[in-house]
């Protein structure tokens, strides 16, 4: 957690520096007012002291309660100044960071996992701070303060003092012991109702299908019974410590008196009275000592949970970052080219290569497809061109130059990029279509329009309210998956690219609109090069040349016609698809 | 879609309340039972305060020394000594006598005295005039110098002036007092675990029939909302409810009692104390509601600004790929930069005024402590009151000031419970929503694929079949009987689904294989395994059929697909429902699953959305779907014939 708070800048410290004061200050304060108050005490007692006595003493009280409010204000003022501005500060680190990473670092912390370190993660820090760090300087300040205040005035009642805080920090031990344990366990069992839940709803044509809507019923019951278990154990736990603390500072008040009492009787006249004020003292001061002592136990009960999330959010800002950037972003002799020099690809802890050995050379304007089983490595390959992953041995060219060499944003540049899951982004139609930064120019809402055009969208889009202004919703929930596909093809066509990368991306389009869409785009592009990864033979029978992986490695190369030919794979897969006549007129 | 709006805050208050308090069942009665023990045990902490007063007046009644018994005890002496009272004198104030008497030695002094008895104590010569040595020693001015010249005296005497504590009195009183407190806490402990169970239960409860209402709603249901708003309704909302409402129903009943106790204990114990105590409050109140309000308004705001900033995060982390590949990255951060920049604000404002909630609180107790004081101490001086009862109402003023904002805090968040309740019910009580409908015919034994683009109601048109929609006009005849005299149960035994979706389970294999079917035996389980071909594979495992799937990469999902369709074999039933699934199989498994499709299609009549031409090529009946309808139908070369929408769909697959 201290790692974390590394991250507090050099204005931070100013303020915890001055918190740290103030909170002494408001504890010196605090502890002025049970003195004022036995003053008044006293004063009341003895019978001939005058009004004016007691109001002046009333009036130093109000005055130190006063000082102590205002400190208090300015000190809930900064904390939550600071753990705001750290908060602010911390969450856009990690956003920043993950922005950088590659796709092997997003897969390996899990987008939903990244999510809640940047918000949950993040704001149980924030807690720690606004509540936590004024509590830090306070309860051990207080606690000592209060104790030299009470220590060497009796023996007996300082006795009862400590019985009393003994009580209740083993208490407070027990029930933290038992509590926190079963908190994380309570975090993952809410997460397992989320999953038979959500396995429930994504499911549900399967479960009614099999009328199993008993046996998920009891899937559920399952889950459901441990939480509530668990819950019940927690919170039985959680009730016993309010009726203890009370009846710990009740007796403790009790016990003072009649110990006090006692003390009285036995002592000599002139003891008598400042043994009785030693009694309203120590009731006082030693409630102070206890709610200083419970200030304490809240803070180690919460500090267990940041400290997992601060663990939880170092994690992600001290990843490495594999891809490294380069920085050639100068003028290239070729244009539109991409070679593949030896590339062999695998994850950094796998042994096996997804990619073994991958060699093609593609020039300007042609049209290279990938084809193969799930699992053949066909995605991966063409993710290499925009360096979403790195080459483990060999070399990619674009433009003639090293991948690796580039200065990422000058090598997105030259890539349209459509991935196999269409993204949206909330927004507009049109804002959605020019997206992204090219040297700092937008395409114009002309070439958006011409765009969506050529994409095949045309229709549904001035079919929609507003027409290009239409309201695109989170995740593109409002519009279908074939006309997500679609504004996302549209949006690598606005970009003007020299390299199309498709991954897959016609898989959601019927064959007529994914025909129309390969001609009308054809024509747009000549000088385009294009890397398509399909499934259908359809779509890639008629590219310049056609890669076909098995298992990571390329077993043919060629033209339709050619592998056809030559390629035994090829065939199996084209025969599964369309007949020998059909391939045949093709 | 009707009725279904993001409520953000609560429109019906009222029946929100009834039915909340409908749904507790059982847990009514608990729910009394623990609201009467917090009652008992907030008039409990009201009475405490008094009692302790009475213990205090005990103890201060112990240290004053009782000084009007020197002059009882002075005069008995002359009463019974050799003085003549009228020539020493009424009493020993008189100097001129005194310094006589300073004067006398000793033995002329004990001259003077009579042993006498007084009370039961017998009080020596010696002791007499130990006595009037030590009074003539008292210096008037000095509280300290009277209370040691006290300390002097002869024990006889003394016995009569020192204080004097009532040690029985103080003995029950405290016992009383300390059953009480007992009392208190373990009403309190008892009231905390009832509610435990209450809030818990019910939330469980409550978690169940969300659970089990999604088995119920219609599919349309699920098309139009986000998984991710039900999946909040089961966690956030029903934790919201369970946590919060014990809590707050305990909060409210106990400050309540609390304060409207204090107050009556408060006019009880002292009328113009209690009024000095309310009024020195008042304003004190009065800020800390404006706080409280003000507060609340940057909470919501803050709940709002996260669920923006979550939303751009997720945005932004599930697209990264897109992201990147656009140079994104800069206006992401930008407008993340933005939201978070009112984040911060909304946070900074909201933790502020929470904040300084409770110091405030703390200094109007301080504040109504002097007043207290200042105004006891008037009316002690008076004589209008003990001094037990000034520290009594030390306790009244923090018992009467902080029931207030626990009050005002328990309603907010019982403004959020009622919210979240809302959405619970409005889960639970929904409507059910009908679709439209569509119209063919099919024979026994026959294959009938359904083709059509994307969108064109495929899938639809299972659901109507599987009663999954309901249908509102027209009719669907299976074996003679309408699909409306069929129970959906009964109408799902006749159908075996296999569909693209290919959900699985967090299970082992073979339970996802035999699924809901009962008394099935492993021998079929591999049987259906051999026949769809994937027993090999299922040997390689570690685990054999009993690995489980779930986040289980080393499964592909050609393979889950062979696997949903072994479950589909293992259910044997006359009709079929196949979804061929082609984009996320790759064509060597396709291969595989193809043959186990024939295999279950065999002797079925079966409803295949198609999408390979083979399939299409052999069916009995195509079906031709566009935007909804049923656009053709017929055979494949009928329809290849007529020119139409099929014929223009199936050849766009050859052209270049």
């Amino acid at each position: 957690m201290f790692k974390l708070f590394k991250n507090l800048e050099k204005k931070d410290y100013l303020i915890i520096l001055f918190v740290s004061i103030l909170v002494v200050f408001s504890v010196f304060l605090d502890l002025r007012i049970p003195e004022y108050m036995s003053e008044i005490t006293k004063l009341v007692q003895t019978e001939n002291s005058t009004m004016k006595e007691i109001l002046t003493s009333g009036f130093y009280m109000l005055v130190c309660a006063i000082s102590s409010l205002i400190c208090t204000v300015v000190v809930g003022y900064l904390t939550s100044l600071l753990s705001a501005r750290f908060s602010r500060s911390i969450r856009r680190k990690i956003f920043a960071k993950v922005e950088d990473f590659g796709i092997a670092e997003i897969k390996k912390f899990q987008t939903s996992s990244l999510i809640t370190r940047t918000t949950n993660d993040v704001t149980q820090i924030e807690m720690l701070l606004a509540m936590g760090l004024q509590m830090l300087i306070k309860a051990p300040v207080m606690a000592i303060w209060a104790l030299t205040k009470i220590i060497g005035k009796s023996g007996e009642l300082s006795l009862i003092t400590a019985v009393g805080v003994i009580i209740i920090v083993i208490t407070n031990l027990i029930i933290i012991s038992i509590v926190t344990p079963r908190f994380t366990r309570i975090q993952k069992l809410t997460d397992k109702v989320n999953g038979v839940t959500r396995e429930n709803i994504t499911g549900i044509q399967v479960i009614h299908a099999f009328n199993a809507e008993k046996f998920q019923e009891d899937r559920f019951d399952n889950v459901n019974d441990e939480i509530t278990n668990i819950h019940l154990k927690v919170t039985r736990t959680f009730a016993l410590m309010e009726p203890m603390m009370n009846f710990v500072m009740h007796f403790q008040h009790l016990a003072i008196y009649v110990v006090g009492a006692f003390l009285i009787i036995n002592s000599s006249m002139t003891d008598k009275i400042t043994m009785f004020s030693n009694m309203v003292v120590f009731s006082s001061y030693g409630i102070q000592v206890i709610i200083s002592f419970l200030l304490l136990t809240f803070i180690f009960m919460v500090a267990p949970r940041a400290k997992v999330s601060a663990n939880r959010i170092n994690e992600v800002l001290d990843e490495d970052i594999s891809i490294k950037n380069g920085t050639f972003n100068g003028k290239t002799k070729e244009k539109g080219t991409i070679e593949f020099k030896d590339v062999s690809f695998k994850y950094p802890d796998a042994d096996e290569y997804i990619l073994k050995d991958i060699s093609f050379k593609v020039k300007k304007g042609e049209t290279i497809a990938f084809i193969g089983s799930t699992g053949s490595g066909k995605s991966t390959l063409i993710n290499l061109v925009p360096r979403l992953y790195d080459v483990s041995d060999g070399e990619v060219f674009v433009d003639g130059v090293n991948v690796k060499e580039y200065d990422i944003k000058a090598l997105n540049n030259k890539i349209g990029y459509i991935p196999q899951t269409a993204v949206m982004f909330t927004g507009t139609v049109a804002e959605n279509v020019s997206y992204g930064d090219k040297d700092g120019e937008k395409p114009t809402l002309e070439k958006v329009k011409k765009a969506i055009d050529i994409a095949q969208a045309k229709d549904f889009v001035l079919k929609m309210d507003n027409k290009y202004d239409a309201h695109v919703a989170r995740g593109g929930t409002n519009i279908s998956g074939g006309q997500k596909q679609r504004l996302s093809i549209a949006r690598a066509i606005a970009r003007d690219p020299e390299i199309y990368i498709f991954d897959d991306s016609f898989s959601a389009l019927d064959y007529q609109t994914d025909l129309t869409l390969r001609q009308e785009l054809k024509k747009y592009t000549k000088n385009a090069t294009s890397m398509i990864v399909a499934q259908r033979i359809g779509t890639i029978m008629n590219a310049d040349k056609i890669v076909v992986l098995d298992k990571g490695e390329c077993v043919g190369i060629g033209t339709h016609k050619e592998l056809l030919k030559k390629c035994e794979i090829y065939k199996e897969i084209a025969l599964s698809q369309l007949s020998e006549e059909e391939l045949e007129n093709a | 879609m009707p009725r279904m709006k993001k409520v953000e805050k609560v429109n019906d208050v009222k029946g929100t309340l009834v039915n909340l308090f409908k749904n507790l069942d059982k847990w009514r009665y608990l729910l009394i039972v623990s609201i009467l023990l917090a009652l008992v045990a907030a008039i409990l902490s009201t009475v405490a305060p008094n009692r302790l007063a009475g213990v205090t007046d005990v103890i201060t009644e112990g240290i004053k020394p009782r000084v009007e018994n020197i002059e009882v005890i002075s005069k008995e002496i002359f009463k019974h000594s050799n003085i003549k009272v009228n020539t020493f004198g009424n009493s020993m104030e008189d100097t001129n006598y005194l310094d006589m008497y300073n004067n006398l030695s000793k033995d002329e002094k004990l001259a003077l005295f009579n042993e006498f008895e007084y009370k039961g104590v017998l009080i020596s010569k010696e002791d007499q005039v130990k006595y009037f040595d030590s009074l003539s020693t008292v210096n008037k001015d000095s509280t300290d110098e009277a209370l040691e010249s006290f300390d002097d005296m002869p024990k006889s005497i003394k016995s009569f002036i020192e204080p004097k504590m009532n040690v029985s009195d103080l003995k029950i009183k405290s016992i009383i007092l300390g059953i009480i407190y007992l009392l208190n806490s373990l009403f309190t402990y008892i009231q905390g675990i009832i509610m435990a169970y209450v809030g818990i239960g019910y939330s469980k409860k409550l978690r169940q029939s969300i659970s089990r209402k999604i088995n119920k709603l219609p599919l349309k249901y699920f098309d139009s909302h986000e998984t991710g708003d039900v999946l909040s309704r089961v966690t956030n909302d029903v934790d919201t409810i369970g946590i919060n409402m014990s809590n707050t129903i305990t909060s409210l009943v106990t400050n309540v009692t609390l304060f409207l106790g204090s107050i009556v204990m408060m006019f009880v114990t002292n009328p113009i104390m209690a009024l000095t105590a309310i009024l020195s409050s008042i304003i004190g109140f009065v800020f800390s509601f404006f706080l409280l309000k003000r507060s609340q308004k940057y909470f919501v705001q803050r709940q709002k600004e996260l669920g923006d900033l979550n939303g751009h995060i997720e945005e932004i982390y599930s697209g990264h790929n897109v992201v990147k590949a656009y140079n994104g990255e800069k206006s992401a951060l930008e407008e993340f930069d933005e939201i978070n920049e009112r984040l911060y604000d909304c946070n900074r404002k909201s933790q502020f005024l929470s904040g300084i909630m409770q110091p405030i609180m703390s200094f109007i107790g301080n504040f109504g402590y002097v007043a207290v004081c200042v105004v006891g101490a008037l009316l002690v001086m008076n004589g209008k009151t003990s001094f037990g009862v000034i520290v009594a109402f030390m306790i009244y003023v923090r018992l009467f000031t902080n029931p207030l904002s626990r009050i005002a805090q328990a309603m907010t968040t019982m403004q959020s419970i009622l919210a979240a309740a809302e959405r619970v019910f409005e889960f639970t009580n929904k409507d059910k929503t009908i679709i439209k409908n569509f119209s063919a015919k099919v024979k026994a034994g026959e294959k009938i694929a359904i083709v059509g683009p994307t969108g064109a109601g495929k899938t639809t048109m299972v659901n109507l079949l599987m009663k999954f929609y309901e249908i509102n006009s027209g009719d669907i005849i299976i074996d003679g009987v309408s699909i409306k005299d069929l129970k959906r149960e009964n109408i799902h035994d006749l159908f075996c689904m296999v569909l693209q979706n290919t959900w699985l389970f967090d299970g082992t294999i073979k339970d996802n294989i035999k699924y809901n079917g009962k008394d099935i035996s492993d021998e079929t389980v591999w049987e259906a395994c051999r026949i769809v071909g994937i027993d090999h594979f299922i040997n390689t495992l570690p685990g054999g059929i009993d690995s489980v799937v779930g986040d289980n990469e080393v499964i592909s999902s050609g393979q889950k697909q062979l696997i949903t369709i072994a479950r589909g074999m293992i259910e044997d039933a006359p009709f079929l429902i196949l979804d061929e699934a082609t984009s996320n199989v790759d064509t060597r498994t396709e291969e595989l699953v193809q043959k186990a499709m024939d295999k279950l299609t065999k002797g079925r009549t079966s409803f295949i959305i198609a999408h390979r031409l083979s399939t299409i090529k052999n069916a009995d009946l195509i079906l031709v779907m566009n935007e909804g309808n049923i656009v053709e139908q017929g055979k494949h070369d009928e329809l290849l014939k007529k020119d139409g929408f099929y014929a223009k769909l199936y050849n766009s697959q050859f052209q270049k």
